[in-house]
């Protein structure tokens, strides 16, 4: 009998020991100077910001000695990662591709409306542009965006619906073909029609996009933030690949945040705002021009200007702004939708 | 004569089966421990030292055995029920609990994050109250318990129904109690059947990617998993931690379909 009773409270006492558990790892406890901050970004900054999170704690020692700060960022498409942040992972900064994806936030009260007025440059601490990568010698000599639509030319380029990046790619062409003389809004849907043709796959996110291009070796042109296509070119296969800058191209600016409802729950307002600014310090700058983003602090453009090609550029304002063109292109049944289907 | 044809057609189909083995899965496993290896031994091992790593695979192993043990109860009791008792509804039942093989994991992963997401049903409440479960590791503990849910019962329900209930009858009007009929006379039987079950839903536990993906937040170091972490570092282009990982993983899972047959083999041993 005692060898029944005991099984039992072996059986009883594990399943509680479970429940302890399962109920025990939700409970997190902030001790003060012991810091965990999360950064939610998006697919190409993951160098960046592994080197970022490895310099942060140096920089806010100076003030704040004896403190113990880990910084974890975790990355994916960056529509996906907004998606995860108003669905509750804690994020105390949001680092994404497009400012689109930080204003939902807003809307839905995670942080002020106003949001962008807080830091400098519209809260862009670097910018980017976007450009081609092409295999080595240009075998298809690709130059411009009409390049993109000859015959037997293929394009990899990932899905604008759950993509940041895409989303800037598919401006860039849209932007490129507005400004063509007699250009409209109907000949730009006829050249971006044509160039989705030559899209084989669509990816769901930009690194997705990056490794079909350069690990599987599919197509004959990526379009690409520069720093992506930097890194392939530079890091991944400097004999495999050369990068082409179109004359004209759009100015890529992904903004930072602090997410105010998330750092008030967590105590982190005072280390969360320092992080980004130390985004926006000549460190923070260079780190950012090591990974092949364009640095906004003039001092730090003047130093980095070899590493990257000059372009002509318009902004997403002169194409209407981010909550326009979300809704005329990339709603559903809009023109993007209108120009995949058929 | 006549058996000629079929010995013939019966080695092609051996040989055929050896090929789609081969093809499908020892090469694939080959190719992972090459990419895994291209750098030597020590440098894959240098990757599994990284904390990231360390918390993937304590996390994996952590939510493997929490669910392995919660299921295993779950498992017993439900198969007793539906086989050891009639009534109303349990082909429904049955069909309840087979639901997570059919159902896409990824579904797996929106239904809790629609119940405990911030947009959700309980989430506001319960984050409210210092309580996260989507995002933090009750979510990727609940995910997982979804997916492998039937595997305990579905493994035990044909041995217990082929037992019949003559034995647990016998035992209770003997004057055993519920437990000690159990664990006694019912769970003996089955053995074989809930070991494999539980074999399994350990092997589903661990690999499970999509459900997990879905209420994970893919957190490095706090809510990656192994399949996850993996992702991460394929995607990072960190290729031969990737594959050192991916390696590991299929290690533990190989480990587990041995133990699995080892038991299967020494149990027909035992009853032959």
């Amino acid at each position: 009998m005692k060898n029944v009773s005991s099984r039992r409270y072996v059986l009883k006492g594990t399943l509680v020991l479970g429940a302890a558990l399962i109920a025990g790892s939700g409970l997190s406890s902030a001790r003060a100077a012991d810091y965990r901050l999360l950064n939610v970004s998006y697919d190409p900054t993951r160098e960046l910001y592994g080197d970022i999170n490895r310099a942060f704690p140096a920089f806010w020692s100076k003030t704040h000695a004896g403190d113990s700060i880990v910084v974890t960022s975790s990355h994916g498409g960056s529509g996906a990662q907004a998606r995860s942040v108003l669905e509750g992972a804690p994020a105390d900064i949001v680092t994404l591709g497009l400012a689109y994806d930080i204003d939902i936030l807003a809307q839905n009260g995670l942080l002020a409306a106003n949001w962008q007025t807080r830091l400098p440059h519209n809260s862009t601490p670097y910018t980017s542009t976007i450009v081609f990568l092409v295999r080595k010698g240009n075998p298809k000599s690709i130059h411009d965006w009409p390049d993109l639509i000859r015959d037997g030319v293929q394009v990899v380029t990932p899905n604008p619906k759950t993509s940041g990046g895409a989303r800037w790619n598919y401006l860039a062409a849209w932007g490129w073909a507005l400004r063509q003389p007699g250009g409209s809004e109907q000949s730009a849907t006829a050249y971006l029609k044509a160039l989705f043709a030559h899209v084989p796959v669509l990816d769901t996110g930009a690194r997705g996009a990056t490794n079909s291009f350069v690990q599987r070796g599919l197509g004959d042109v990526l379009i690409a933030w520069e720093d992506e296509a930097l890194l392939a070119s530079r890091d991944l296969g400097p004999d495999k690949f050369d990068i082409v800058v179109p004359p004209l191209t759009i100015l890529a600016e992904p903004p930072v945040a602090t997410v105010d409802r998330n750092i008030q729950e967590h105590g982190t307002e005072a280390i969360s705002r320092a992080y980004l600014e130390f985004l926006f310090s000549p460190e923070g700058q260079r780190i950012g021009a090591k990974h092949y983003f364009r640095p906004v602090d003039p001092t730090i453009q003047a130093e980095t200007a070899s590493v990257f090609p000059k372009t002509t550029t318009f902004d997403v304002a002169s194409l209407g702004g981010w909550t326009r063109l979300q809704k005329a292109h990339f709603s559903d049944g809009g023109i993007f939708d209108q120009i995949y289907s058929h | 004569m006549n058996d000629q044809p079929s010995k013939t057609i019966s080695i092609l189909l051996t040989l055929l089966s050896y090929g789609a083995v081969v093809l499908l899965i020892v090469l694939p496993v080959v190719l992972i421990l090459h990419e895994a290896l291209r750098q030597g031994v020590h440098a894959a091992l240098e990757t599994l030292k990284d904390p990231e790593a360390r918390s993937a695979i304590r996390l994996t192993v952590y939510v493997t055995a929490l669910v392995t043990v919660i299921n295993t109860a779950g498992g017993i009791a439900a198969a007793w029920t539906l086989t050891k008792y009639d009534f109303r509804g349990s082909r429904f039942l049955v069909s309840l609990i087979e639901l997570p093989i059919s159902v896409s994991p990824v579904i797996a992963g929106l239904i809790w994050l629609l119940l405990f997401g911030r947009q959700g049903w309980w989430g506001t409440w319960l984050a409210h109250h210092g309580v996260h479960i989507a995002f933090a590791v009750p979510g990727i503990v609940l995910a997982t318990l979804f997916v492998t849910f039937p595997y305990v019962t579905r493994t035990l329900m044909p041995y217990m129904e082929q037992q019949g209930r003559a034995t647990e009858e016998a035992a209770f009007l003997l004057g055993a109690g519920f437990w000690r009929t159990l664990i006694r006379v019912t769970l003996p039987d089955a053995g074989w059947a809930l070991l494999s079950g539980i074999l399994l839903t350990t092997a589903r536990a661990m690999g499970e990617f999509g459900a997990v993906a879905v209420i994970s937040g893919h957190i490095p170091g706090v809510t990656e998993t192994m399949p996850l972490h993996i992702e991460t570092l394929y995607n990072g282009y960190q290729s031969v931690a990737a594959f050192a990982m991916a390696a590991l993983l299929v290690l533990f899972a190989m480990t587990t379909v041995l133990i699995r047959m080892f038991l299967e083999r020494s149990f027909r041993k035992q009853h032959l």
